[in-house]
């Protein structure tokens, strides 16, 4: 399969044609080549997620691997690292494998299983973490993603034992005493609503704890769903200190505020919640400025039951692979605060580098022989957000009925088209392409 | 007023509205026969998903004096604890024709869930949801006070520079709640007394002033001081060490009642926990209004039932 995408704009802002062939990036128009007219489009490199749930194993009532590849190449994705919190949670080889090759036979996007850190996400024993870092999925994120390792104790081992394989702990910074019951950011508005507060201090001791475990023992940190400004302040003092630490932002962290919790519509119950104004704005500036290192979209799928009812019974969580694109340029990049090769950094460079996912460095972008992973969007458009946008199973969407801006025309994964002209690409075309592209890549 | 969810909705003019439509509705109850025609054919749907017989029954006895076929739906032994969701139940009382559903629920917001959702056309009334509000207790405690104060002339005043002191869980108070935002629009002036671990985050923010000492509240000389019921099982989360400690400093005693002026009212939503929150002889003095927050509460909720059902969401 090879592709000429005429005049595309790239990140830089620069323009050009772009040769696609046999899986990767080539110099020159390859014959028989399908043409894509790019012009008016911007180019990206694939994104990358490094925080979705796709809930197979055990919860195929909300999404599968498949259903959630799909709504990630909807959304220009062609790598999305799975969240552990399966059933059975992703804490031995078995399991990680299992993800990772119904990753590669469907062929939307690369999955990278991400590890539990402990057993069960129970956060008494490590998992086989070392296990799950030899396997064939080649797990390099570790996480309890959905609780939190409060254990001090067994957070600073985790990050020691990690450090051996490579690896990353991904910490959901939430100190559970603090957030018992909690339902939504604790401020007037939880006091006026009587809806139990989830305080900005519960992410931030545990974040300042995390940082200072992290530089003790020297061992790599990241940070899951920064959400506060207070969050921002200490990671920007422990950049400061030289501590490895990175920090992710979600979409709707950067656009939507704890108001939404009025209207009692469980679509805006998220964890950790809606925050203020205030701190929508610091998470701007932090990624701005390069203190958040990135944007995950926390795509946590739910089936409808479990968004209909009342706000104390729903589940947390919104689905976002499909919108990630479009909110970051909504907020960031409609707003001045970042320019397209800022997004590629935070979607998708620095993403892939704290994964340890290869080929996704801004200098080998677009270049001849680097793996063809690329999204095209058309950042002129601005549609209101509807079910049709939503192509995994989750429909708990906050930004249903909301205008957003940017359209993506085209996902390429493995030099391979997942999306072309808006719609997805047949399943039964796009598995038999990622056989293809793995027996190129093993005859090669 | 299609539905009565919180009194944060209500503007001065209708809850003066709601509190002279509810003195109608009080004289009806000094007749021989305590029953008015109004709502005859109206089905009105009890649906409990806490239990409150208090509330139940008042909002019972308000219903048939109206007329109106009132049906209790009880959550414990139904459906709703094998499981069905409040979508179910809200679309099968939908479909059994239901003209409003007074509901009471564990979980904030879920009134205003039914309301919004689409599931039902009825006329929704929050019993007390949660944390969040308990509109007709606030109204039936205005109304309690309004009566204290200006006998028969109460029809048209407002609660114009009374002042209102509620004492303990304004945390976890929905009568709290609808008693702040009812009272400020009432034209009151609100102050809580609890220990700062009772108080809701932000409180400051509320048009309120706030204080932790309840002698210097009593020494105030306040018109109402509204005693709120205290949950032993609070002291197991830490809120306060125990109820000896609660008592003696939040509790009205009979010291303290003996400093309050002859007139003024104590209240309490019930039920009380006697020696807790409140002596056995303040619950039982003349200050008190207890009874007839009790008997006010049938007017209240005769007033609001006739308002959403019989005026078909009209003039208010």
């Amino acid at each position: 399969m090879s592709f000429v995408i005429r005049g595309a704009a790239l990140p830089d802002g620069s323009s050009r044609d772009l040769f696609v062939e046999n899986g990767a990036f080539v110099a020159d128009a390859p014959n028989g080549a399908q043409a894509i007219d790019a012009a008016g489009l911007t180019a990206l490199p694939g994104l990358v997620d490094l925080h979705t749930h796709l809930r197979e194993p055990g919860y195929e009532q909300s999404e599968t691997v498949l259903t959630g590849s799909r709504a990630a190449a909807a959304g220009g994705f062609t790598v999305v690292h799975a969240m552990a919190n399966t059933s059975p949670v992703a804490d031995t080889a078995g399991v990680v494998e299992q993800v990772w090759s119904l990753g590669a036979q469907h062929g939307y996007v690369t999955v990278r299983p991400i590890g539990a850190v402990t057993m069960g996400l129970e956060g008494s024993r490590l998992s086989e973490i070392g296990a799950m870092a030899g396997s064939r999925a080649r797990v390099r994120v570790f996480s309890d993603d959905g609780k939190c390792v409060s254990d001090a104790l067994l957070m600073r081992r985790a990050l020691e034992y990690v450090k051996t394989f490579g690896g990353v702990i991904a910490q959901h910074s939430q100190e559970p005493r603090l957030t018992e019951g909690a339902q939504m950011n604790e401020g007037e508005l939880s006091g006026e609503l009587g809806l139990g507060g989830w305080p900005a201090v519960a992410e931030e001791a545990i974040i300042a704890r995390d940082v200072l475990l992290a530089q003790h023992v020297g061992a790599r940190l990241h940070i899951c769903h920064v959400s506060t400004a207070g969050s921002v302040d200490v990671v920007r003092w422990a950049k400061a200190r030289g501590i490895d630490v990175t920090a992710e932002v979600t979409p709707h962290h950067l656009l939507l505020t704890e108001d939404l919790a009025r209207s009692y519509d469980a679509r805006y119950k998220v964890n950790p919640p809606l925050r203020r104004d205030e701190d929508v704005q610091a998470l701007r500036g932090a990624l701005a400025d390069g203190t958040i290192d990135i944007v995950a979209t926390d795509h946590a799928p739910h089936p409808l039951e479990s968004k209909e009812c009342a706000w104390d019974e729903a589940s947390f969580g919104m689905v976002g692979l499909e919108s990630a694109l479009r909110v970051v340029q909504l907020a960031m990049v409609d707003s001045g605060l970042l320019g397209w090769s800022d997004v590629a950094r935070v979607l998708s460079e620095k993403p892939a580098e704290i994964g340890r996912v290869a080929g996704y460095d801004t200098a080998s972008a677009f270049a001849p022989g680097t793996a063809a992973n690329l999204t095209l969007l058309d950042p002129s458009a601005n549609r209101v957000f509807g079910i049709d946008d939503l192509r995994g199973k989750g429909v708990n969407s906050p930004y249903l009925g909301r205008k957003l801006p940017g359209r993506i025309v085209a996902t390429i994964h493995n030099g391979y088209a997942t999306v072309l002209d808006g719609e997805l690409v047949d399943q039964q075309e796009v598995a038999a392409n990622a056989t293809r592209y793995e027996a190129g890549i093993h005859s090669a | 007023m299609k539905h009565l969810l919180s009194t944060k909705d209500l503007d001065t003019a209708t809850a003066v509205g709601i509190l002279d439509v509810a003195e109608d509705m009080a004289d009806v109850a000094t007749r021989e026969i305590k029953k008015l025609p109004t709502l005859r054919g109206k089905t009105v749907i009890n649906l409990f998903f806490e239990d409150s017989t208090r509330t139940r029954t008042s909002f019972e006895v308000a219903a048939k004096r109206l007329s109106a076929d009132l049906i209790n739906f009880s959550a414990k032994g139904s459906s709703v604890s094998k499981g069905e969701g409040l979508k179910d139940t809200a679309q099968t009382l939908a479909a059994m024709g239901a003209d409003a559903v007074v509901i009471r629920h564990a979980a904030s917001g879920a009134p205003q869930v039914l309301a919004t959702s689409g599931w039902i056309d009825a006329a929704i009334l929050n019993a007390g949801d949660g944390t969040h509000e308990h509109p007709t207790q606030a109204l039936l405690d205005a109304f309690t006070m309004r009566k204290r104060i200006h006998g028969a002339a109460s029809r048209g005043r407002d609660l114009d520079g009374v002042a209102v002191t509620i004492v303990g869980d304004i945390l976890h108070s929905r009568v709290a709640r609808s008693n702040v935002w009812l009272l400020n629009t009432l034209g009151a002036t609100v102050s809580l007394v609890a220990p700062a671990t009772l108080l809701p985050s932000h409180v400051a923010e509320w048009p309120v002033t706030v204080g932790y000492d309840l002698d210097t509240a009593i020494d105030a000389s306040p018109d109402v001081v509204m005693m709120l019921r205290i949950q032993a099982e609070r002291m197991n989360a830490a809120f306060f060490p125990n109820t000896r400690e609660y008592s003696r400093e939040w509790g009205l005693d009979d010291e303290r009642l003996a400093r309050l002026r002859p007139d003024t009212m104590v209240m309490h939503p019930g039920p009380m926990v006697r020696g807790l929150e409140i002596s056995a002889s303040a619950a039982d003095s003349s200050r008190s209004t207890v009874l007839e927050q009790v008997a006010n509460g049938v007017s209240i909720r005769m007033a609001v039932l006739y308002l959403l059902l019989a005026s078909e969401g009209g003039a208010l």
